[in-house]
């Protein structure tokens, strides 16, 4: 099964294939306390392999947060199989975990093994084999880092996901727009769109396979849904006035979004079979960023009816809406953890506009980002890291927070401004 | 050949009579409408508008019949004024008494010229989220066009497009470029 769909992936690939390497590279900026030490092992691989599997799982560990690597030149032995592992010695590193493996070639393709041991239980916790194809080794490295994740966390590992961005180059009427999809740590980029006119507010579907956005290519600001591997698209929405801010509902058969054509801007939900639009708010504010909560029962959006931006919940069960955030003068663009407890936003300090949590038990907000012009956060889909758009050296750039805070990483741009990424759900 | 520019010349003929058609139509009701309006405006006196809607629909026929012989000021009217863009304090999208007579110079133009077309661009400067951004761009645009409404400029004249932040005039996150971004653009 593992093997099909990584023929699926490349095969994607193919198609895409725009050359453009204009890969996010990632830059850990704040490390967590309370990360696990763990070491990954070189693998035992051909010296001429295109990828460093090793490396790929150790970076994927160390992003999300959760583990502290052990550098390479501190290992005392480089064991490729798990039992050729001395416990005793590790533990007096005090390594907590070590994960070893090995690439073998086979008559069509390569054969990762990889076994992750608990270095204080003295014990092989986890085995994994992938099979795949020879240049898509760090699909099956994202695989691995995604299993070990989930052995000792608990936590489904989204280290193979994907996130979408937008990118600017540019000033005034020489803007050049593209949207890009690229892998969760920023590698293996393509651009699936490019325009001289504004893109902005991409969303993936729920099964992973379209992005819907907002372009203006038209001359006007219109909704289009697009399948990401043909790129095949269809323009949904083109009414007068905004048509912005496209979130679809956890079913894929709906999608919630700001149209003004009544004179300001509303939220509505588009039914996607027969494009039927049902108009959820009816007031003379500003109604927009609509986002469905994870059990498609209600939906977050912003308003400044109570006079500036704040982040309201319409049940569409109750038809009631109700306002959520009270700290503060702005707050907006919320989105929900994946299970419901909490909405991640934009909130403005005295220090600007930072990325925040807001526990729903509680009301509690927390500041999570040490930024200050942040924009368009995005839940990863296993819900500890939150992406969103910052600025940096008078670039837009896309940085990442754990959901506590404690851990951030940064993916620069090699030039221009990135904006607006959206993580990708599990793709499955 | 002959008939070739016979022919060519009916269609010529024929589609002069639709313009006069409907520009006399067009005109009739246009004068019914503006003469109503002038008597208006006549009734509650001899307001600065109502002054400046007679002295625009004056100059555009004078403007018609020869362009000399009007005043400086008429016939600025059948150009787009060169003025075309205001500014706007952060967060608001009141339109400041400073480009009062910028968007005046505009319905001017406007009224003046009723075929002309203006899409109304909205901006922000780059602050706070993109798609709260888009609305506040589509007020500001909104709030010109209401202004330009009440001056006596039709609807059917005018669109709007809000961009957002999306495109700056200035780049920098400080105030100077701030300012240079927060703005509604006319588009002719």
């Amino acid at each position: 099964m593992p093997m099909i769909r990584r023929i699926g992936i490349l095969l994607a690939l193919c198609l895409l294939s725009s050359t453009a390497n204009a890969n996010l590279t990632i830059e850990i900026t704040r490390g967590s306390d309370r990360a696990l030490p763990i070491g990954v092992v070189p693998f035992e691989q051909a010296s001429n392999a295109s990828e460093d599997v090793a490396q790929i799982i150790q970076d994927d560990l160390e992003r999300s947060g959760y583990f502290e690597p052990l550098e390479r030149d501190a290992m005392f032995e480089q064991p490729t199989r798990a039992d050729d592992v001395a416990f005793g010695p590790w533990r007096s590193l005090d390594v907590r975990y070590l994960v070893v493996g090995n690439v073998d070639e086979t008559a069509d393709g390569v054969e990762v093994t990889a076994a992750l041991m608990d270095i204080s239980g003295q014990r092989r916790m986890l085995t994994e084999r992938v099979t795949t194809q020879k240049d898509d080794l760090r699909s099956a490295a994202h695989y691995l880092s995604d299993q070990i994740f989930e052995a000792i966390t608990d936590i489904r590992g989204a280290f193979s996901t994907r996130i979408a961005y937008v990118t600017a180059n540019g000033v005034g009427d020489d803007i050049q727009f593209a949207l890009h999809v690229a892998d969760s740590d920023g590698r293996n980029s393509q651009e699936i769109l490019s325009s001289d006119q504004p893109i902005l507010s991409p969303a993936w579907s729920p099964d992973g396979e379209k992005l819907a956005y907002v372009s203006f290519e038209s001359g006007r600001p219109a909704i289009y849904v697009q399948q990401v591997t043909s790129g095949q698209r269809v323009e949904l929405t083109s009414f007068e006035g905004i048509n912005s801010a496209p979130s679809w509902s956890p079913d894929g058969r709906r999608l919630a979004m700001s149209l003004s054509k009544d004179g300001q801007p509303e939220i509505y939900i588009m039914n996607l079979a027969d494009r039927s639009l049902t108009r959820i708010t009816n007031n003379s504010s500003i109604d927009t960023e609509p986002s469905w909560a994870p059990d498609g029962r209600s939906l977050l959006f912003t308003s400044d009816r109570s006079g500036g931006p704040q982040i309201y919940r319409h049940s569409l069960t109750g038809q009631e809406t109700q306002r959520l955030t009270f700290t503060g003068n702005y707050n907006a663009r919320g989105r929900f953890s994946p299970d419901g407890d909490a909405i991640f936003l934009i909130h403005r300090t005295d220090s600007g506009y930072q990325v925040a949590r807001q526990d729903l038990s509680s009301d509690r907000l927390v500041v999570l980002s040490d930024s200050s012009q942040d924009e368009s956060p995005s839940v990863a889909p296993n819900g500890t890291m939150v992406i969103f758009a910052t600025q940096r050296g008078g670039s837009g750039v896309l940085s990442a927070v754990s959901a506590d805070g404690r851990s951030s990483f940064r993916l620069p741009s090699p030039q221009g401004d990135v904006r607006e990424p959206a993580w990708s759900p599990f793709m499955d | 050949m002959q008939i070739k520019s016979m022919v060519r010349l009916f269609a010529v003929a024929f589609s002069i009579s639709i313009i006069a058609g409907c520009s006399s139509t067009g005109g009739t009701q246009g004068s019914d409408v503006s003469g109503s309006q002038q008597g208006s405006g006549s009734d509650s006196g001899s307001s600065a508008s109502g002054a400046s809607t007679s002295g625009v629909s004056g100059t555009g026929q004078s403007g018609s019949t020869s362009g000399s012989g009007s005043s400086a000021g008429q016939q600025a009217d059948s150009r787009i004024p060169s003025a075309r863009t205001i500014y706007f304090d952060f967060d608001r999208d009141r339109i400041k008494s400073e480009f009062e007579s910028v968007v005046m110079a505009h319905a001017r133009y406007l009224r003046s010229n009723p075929s002309a077309q203006v899409t109304l661009h909205g901006h922000t400067d780059e602050r706070g989220t993109r798609e709260y951004n888009l609305a506040l761009g589509e007020r500001r645009a909104n709030a010109v066009q209401r202004f330009l409404n009440i001056q006596g400029v039709s609807n059917s004249q005018m669109s709007v497009v809000s961009y957002g932040e999306e495109r700056p005039a200035a780049r920098g996150s400080d105030e100077s470029a701030y300012s240079q971004n927060r703005r509604v653009v006319f588009d002719y």
